[in-house]
C-alpha cells in the first residue's frame, strides 16, 4: 500500500506528511521535536505516544491544547507549536 | 457540540483492547446491547495498533471481525471522565466522544482500561525525543520516521524485544538495548518458557531482527543531556558507565494497570490491581474488570479475562476450559513479575533539581518524604496538572511509596461544554 504525501502548514511553514500519520509522527518525522514549553519553560516533546502523558499537545486549526498524538494529519491543517521562536 | 447523546445497554465495555473486545464478543453473542468505548480510533488497543498502511496481526484481525459480526455499539475516540450509580443502581458513564458529550446507561460494566508505561524520573528525562519504549513503538506505527536515527533502549520487560526489532527494521541504528533486570533473572525466565516454544521462538525471531545491536543485562539508563532534543545518554551496570550519542531515547520500566475509573467508582484495588472474583466481578456488583487492570499479564491472559468477564455478566456459567486457560496464563505472569522486578536503583535516578512531574515541573527537592500523597498534591500540586499523575503517580509511588489519593471526576480533563450539557439537565430540573 502507497501512502500519499501531502503539506500541512506548522507554525506557518508547510511541512511534507504521510496520510494517515498522526500529527505527533509527522512533526517528529520532520524533525520538529519540540511540541511545547512546560510551565518552567522547559522544551517538551511526545512521551507516552498515547494519549496519557499530555506533552504534545499543539494547537491544531486554532484550537489549543490538542494531543497530537491522538490526531491523525489533514490536508489543510494548521499546527502551532510552543517552541521558541515559533 | 451542544447536543448530549444518551445510550442504553445492558453491558457497557470500558477499552477495546483484547480484554474488551472478547469481552464485547461473549456478551453481544448472548443476545445482549453492548456498547463498547474507546479512546482509540478503531478497535484493538496499543497491543493491536496497526502500522500505517499495515494490517493488524491475524489473532487481532479475527477478533475484530468476530466483534463486527455482532451487533455491539463501538464508540471510537471516546474518553469515559466520570461514572457513578443512579438510584436504580444502573451505572452512567460520562464522555467525551470525538468533541461532543456522550451519556451511556448500563446494567453492567466490564471495564478493560489496560496498562500504560511506568516512566521513572532520571536527569534529562524530560528532554524533547526521550520518549517510551511503548510509545516509540505507538509513534512509529503511527508514521514516525526513524531511518538513520541513533537510537537507544533502555528499560525494562518483554517489550523491549518487539519494540528493538521494528526500529531496526524501520533502519534506526539501534546502539545498546539495555535491560535492568540482571542477566540470571532473565535467563530463568527464559528457560520456564519451554512450555511455551511458540513464544521462545517469537523472542528468538524478535532478537535476530537487531543481531548487530548489543543486548545488556543488569544495564540501566543513569542521565540523559542535549539542548533542545537528546543527544546523549549514559548507561551503567553497577560498577561502569558508558555514554553514548542518540537522537531518541527510549526509556521505561514495564507497565502500570489504568485504574481511574475503577477507584472512581469504588471498586477495591490490593497491590495496585483491582480485585476480582473467579467471575472477574470487581467488589463493586455488576461492575467487571478483565485485563491488565486486575494483574499485567499480557494479550492472552487479557483475552480469557474479557470473555470470562463478558460471559459472567450475561448471568452464564464460565467453562471450565476458559478457567484453567486463566490459571495458566496467571502463572506465567507471575514469573514475568519476578524476571523483570525493579533493581532499588533505578527508583533512585532522580537528582534534587530532576522534575518528576513533569504537568506542574515540581522537582524531587520540593518533595518531603514524611509527606501523604495528598499532602504532596496539595503542597506542590504534583499530579494536578492535565495527566491527572498518570505519569508521576506511578513514580513516586516507587520512589516514596505514596499510594495514589483519592480519585476524583473528571479522570481525564474534558471541554467545558461537553460538562455543562451534562449539567444542562440538573439546573433545569432545580
Amino acid at each position: 500500500m502507497t501512502l500519499r504525501r501531502f503539506d500541512i502548514m506548522v507554525n506557518g511553514k508547510p511541512v511534507s506528511v504521510r496520510s494517515g500519520s498522526t500529527v505527533a509522527a509527522a512533526l517528529l518525522s520532520a524533525d520538529q521535536s519540540t511540541f511545547r514549553q512546560s510551565v518552567a519553560g522547559e522544551l517538551r516533546g511526545p512521551v507516552c505516544g498515547m494519549g496519557i502523558c499530555y506533552e504534545c499537545r499543539v494547537t491544531i486549526n486554532d484550537v489549543a491544547q490538542q494531543r497530537a498524538c491522538l490526531r491523525v494529519v489533514e490536508s489543510g491543517m494548521r499546527v502551532e507549536t510552543g517552541a521558541a521562536g515559533a | 457540540m451542544r447536543s448530549e447523546n444518551k445510550l442504553t445497554c445492558d453491558v457497557a465495555i470500558i477499552g477495546a483492547g483484547p480484554a474488551g473486545i472478547a469481552a464485547a464478543c461473549r456478551a453481544a453473542e448472548a443476545g445482549r446491547t453492548v456498547v463498547v468505548l474507546d479512546e482509540g480510533l478503531g478497535p484493538g488497543g496499543q497491543i493491536w495498533r496497526p502500522k500505517l498502511g499495515g494490517l493488524q496481526p491475524k489473532i487481532a484481525r479475527r477478533w475484530i471481525e468476530r466483534l463486527h459480526a455482532t451487533r455491539a455499539v463501538i464508540r471510537e475516540s471516546t474518553s469515559v471522565y466520570d461514572s457513578a450509580r443512579d438510584a436504580s443502581g444502573e451505572f452512567v458513564l460520562r464522555a467525551e466522544s470525538a468533541g461532543s458529550a456522550l451519556s451511556v446507561r448500563a446494567s453492567k460494566v466490564i471495564l478493560a482500561t489496560g496498562a500504560r508505561e511506568r516512566f521513572l524520573p532520571f536527569p534529562g528525562w524530560t528532554l524533547p525525543n526521550v520518549v517510551g519504549i511503548g510509545g516509540a513503538q505507538a509513534l512509529l506505527k503511527t508514521g514516525m520516521d526513524v531511518s538513520g536515527r541513533r537510537v537507544v533502549i533502555a528499560g525494562s520487560g518483554p517489550l523491549l524485544l518487539p519494540v528493538a526489532a521494528s526500529l531496526a527494521s524501520a533502519g534506526a541504528k539501534l546502539s545498546l538495548v539495555a535491560e535492568q533486570a540482571p542477566s540470571a533473572k532473565v535467563r530463568r525466565f527464559a528457560t520456564s518458557l519451554w512450555r511455551r516454544p511458540r513464544t521462545l521462538v517469537q523472542a528468538a525471531t524478535l532478537r535476530s531482527a537487531f543481531l548487530r545491536t548489543r543486548y545488556a543485562m543488569g544495564t540501566w539508563v543513569t542521565s540523559a543531556s542535549g539542548d533542545e532534543a537528546v543527544r546523549s545518554v549514559t548507561v551503567t551496570n553497577g560498577q561502569t558507565s558508558q555514554a553514548l550519542e542518540c537522537d531518541l531515547l527510549c526509556v521505561a520500566f514495564g507497565l502500570v494497570p489504568n485504574l481511574q475509573i475503577a477507584r472512581l467508582i469504588g471498586c477495591e484495588v490490593v497491590n495496585g490491581v483491582v480485585k476480582v472474583n473467579a467471575e472477574q466481578e470487581t467488589t463493586v456488583a455488576n461492575m467487571y474488570c478483565a485485563g491488565e487492570p486486575t494483574g499485567v499479564g499480557g494479550v492472552d491472559l487479557a483475552l480469557v479475562e474479557g470473555e470470562i468477564a463478558g460471559i459472567a455478566a450475561v448471568g452464564l456459567s464460565i467453562p471450565q476450559g476458559l478457567a484453567a486457560m486463566r490459571t495458566a496464563f496467571e502463572r506465567d505472569m507471575k514469573a514475568l513479575d519476578v524476571a523483570f522486578a525493579l533493581r532499588p536503583e533505578v527508583t533512585a535516578l532522580a537528582q534534587p533539581d530532576t522534575i518528576v512531574c513533569r504537568c506542574e515541573d515540581v522537582r524531587l527537592r520540593d518533595f518531603n518524604p514524611a509527606w501523604t500523597s495528598r499532602q504532596a498534591k496539595l503542597y506542590t500540586r504534583a499530579g494536578m496538572g492535565p495527566c491527572q499523575a498518570r505519569i508521576c503517580g506511578a513514580a513516586l509511588e516507587c520512589m516514596m511509596g505514596w499510594s495514589p489519593d483519592s480519585v476524583r471526576p473528571p479522570v481525564e480533563p474534558a471541554r467545558l461544554d461537553a460538562f455543562l450539557s451534562d449539567h444542562q439537565v440538573t439546573s433545569t430540573a432545580s
